[in-house]
């Protein structure tokens, strides 16, 4: 009994052990960590050090803690250049319904948005436009490409 | 894109319908399509020149057109025409029953055509060959350069008689033509023939444009366009090619369509974030917002009877198909199936809903009740979405995007339409790549 118990224990640590190491080498090899692009590819600059856009999960418009950081950067940058207006463009991937990828990438533009907003950014000085799946920025169908798709991108004005 | 019939439909005379003994059922797959003849239509001898229509070809070409159309319903088997056993104008006057048996046929259309004074006199006549009698006859005057639509009309007139249901022949789809690669499309606003004929471009493709809709009279088109890189929903007269933005929104609207009287349109409103459903009067230019929600509140579209509207929101969490009242009242969740729901689109009979499902990576398009039960999914693909209902609510057309490789390589954008049977899918004879279809009604109705 004891010892079927401590078997059944052992067992099912390794189980988890090879789940979890399944999952961390899945994220490293591809950029994505859960289901946001973390990579470098497709990325722009503002200024040097300060990147042009962040990435979201499918269907969601939250910022994970690198967008939030990138973010403040750009508001650090529009700070210093307060004669700079922007763009914030909002953008989802291809796979799904147009009309509804619309309200998305308006949605995902305006978190951008509050988000600059809240570190003291002027929002006149922020104007939002979704352009839903229309411009992809990598045309590949494929979950790499769909993560770099879903993105907010902050565009100089002036 | 004038109607230009100068008389309509002379009917010359009904047959009692109880007589007739070939019936079509389109209710369910047809898995033995009824054979028929469609003879040329005579052309009298009498004829005059009309610009440069080829006349003497002209009652040949009609009746290829009615071929063509019997074959896309899937219901219809046109028989070769080599092994027809009479001279057109011969068999028009009384066809040889028996003679026509011999090659199987159950159905014959006959018909000839005359063009004096700049008009076409047309007439054309179905028999039942199996009772050996004539089952509807029609004659009617238009201008010559009419001549696909009249191929057209005789065609839903016989598919009217032999299914007992109106037809979708005469009508026009309108649609997004695509060019370009994937990351940087041209998008133009384009209008054809529903059998792919008489393709015509709307817009230059200078700004992106999506979503155009026909009103109930199929002369203006509601559709969202990024002219001046303002996201928002237009109106376009078709005929004077005038186009005017819908109201004065300081955002994006988007998703537009008309309601059942033409009078309004109802689309979204996007604005910090956050989508919610607007009509407005075409005529008051009152506004009225539908939906207060925080949630994303789109693709709306009206019941036949304007009385409800069906529309696509995330409120539970992911995208689920809704029905409220049109006051915004009432609102219930209809959809409750594995997977997520988009682009409800309500049937021009009022029974059923069109939508499109994504579950597990695939694209469905399929249809349900108005409550939501009855789900029937009639096509999986990789990428499709969008359904647009023929007018006699028997056949959807929505578009269809395959996988693309490294750099976009491989991908195309295509028009399809499927029976609400599931059977019958068929890709549209576009000139370019094609999205976002909207099927007109009865043009001559």
């Amino acid at each position: 009994m004891t010892l079927n118990t401590n078997l059944k224990n052992i067992l099912l640590v390794i189980f988890a052990t090879i789940i979890l190491s399944a999952c961390s080498t899945a994220k490293k090899s591809a950029d994505i960590e859960g289901d946001v692009y973390t990579g470098k590819e497709t990325v722009e600059y503002l200024a040097s050090g300060v990147p042009d856009r962040v990435f979201f999960a499918t269907n969601k418009s939250s910022l994970t803690s690198a967008s939030r950081a990138t973010l403040r950067k750009q508001a650090n940058y529009l700070r210093k250049n307060k004669n700079l207006n922007v763009t914030i463009e909002g953008h989802a991937d291809e796979r799904g319904t147009r009309e509804f990828n619309l309200a998305l990438g308006e949605r995902r533009a305006n978190a951008a948005k509050d988000y600059l907003m809240t570190y003291g950014i002027s929002g006149k000085r922020i104007s939002v436009i979704s352009y839903g799946k229309e411009k992809p920025v990598n045309p590949k169908s494929s979950p790499i490409a769909w993560s770099q798709n879903r993105r907010s991108v902050t565009v100089k004005v002036n | 894109m004038k109607i230009n019939f100068i008389a309509f439909f002379f009917i010359f005379f009904f047959l009692n319908k109880s007589y007739a003994l070939i019936e079509v059922d389109i209710t369910r797959g047809n898995l033995d399509p009824l054979p028929i003849a469609v003879s040329p239509l005579h052309v009298d001898i009498k004829s005059e020149n009309f610009k440069d229509l080829k006349i003497k070809e002209l009652g040949e070409n009609i009746s290829k057109i009615i071929e063509k159309n019997f074959k896309s319903t899937g219901l219809f088997n046109p028989l070769k025409k080599d092994a027809f056993v009479q001279k057109p104008d011969i068999a028009h006057l009384k066809p040889r029953f028996e003679d026509w048996r011999l090659i199987k046929a159950q159905a014959l259309v006959t018909g000839k055509l005359l063009i004096k004074n700049e008009k076409l006199k047309v007439e054309f006549r179905l028999w039942d060959l199996t009772a050996a009698q004539e089952m509807t006859a029609l004659a009617f005057t238009t201008t010559p350069s009419n001549w696909r639509r009249v191929a057209h009309i005789i065609s839903d007139k016989i598919y009217e008689r032999l299914t007992g249901e109106e037809g979708y022949f005469d009508t026009r789809i309108i649609y997004v033509s695509e060019s370009g690669p994937k990351e940087q499309r041209i998008k133009k606003l384009a209008i054809m023939d529903q059998d792919g004929a008489n393709t015509k471009y709307l817009t230059l493709g200078n700004e992106l444009v999506l979503t155009p809709r026909f009103n109930p009279t199929n002369q203006m088109v509601t559709y969202m366009s990024y002219f001046r890189n303002m996201p928002r929903v237009y109106l376009l007269d078709i005929e004077t090619g005038t186009q005017e933005v819908v109201g004065n929104f300081p955002g994006m609207t988007f998703a537009p369509r008309f309601s059942p009287d033409g009078k309004k349109i109802i689309m979204s409103f996007a604005k910090d974030g956050n989508s919610d459903i607007y009509t407005m009067d075409l005529e008051t230019r009152v506004v009225e917002r539908i939906t207060d929600h925080s949630s994303i509140d789109t693709s709306p579209s009206f019941s036949p009877d304007g009385k409800f509207v069906a529309f696509n929101s995330d409120r539970s969490g992911l995208q689920q198909i809704y029905v409220m009242r049109s006051d915004g009242s009432n609102v219930k969740r209809i959809t409750f199936g594995k997977g997520i729901y988009g682009t409800p689109v309500w049937s021009p009979r009022g029974d059923l809903i069109a939508f499109t499902k994504m579950h597990k990576g695939k694209f469905f398009i399929g249809v349900m009740r108005i409550d939501g039960s009855g789900e029937r999914l009639l096509t999986e693909n990789y990428y499709q979405e969008a359904p647009s209902w023929s007018p006699n609510g028997r056949v959807l057309v929505f578009y269809r995007e395959t996988k693309a490789g490294n750099k976009g390589a491989g991908f195309s954008a295509k028009l399809w339409s499927i029976d609400i049977t599931g059977y019958n899918e068929r890709k549209l004879p576009t000139k370019t790549d094609a999205s976002d279809p909207s099927w007109s009604s009865l043009l001559s109705k």
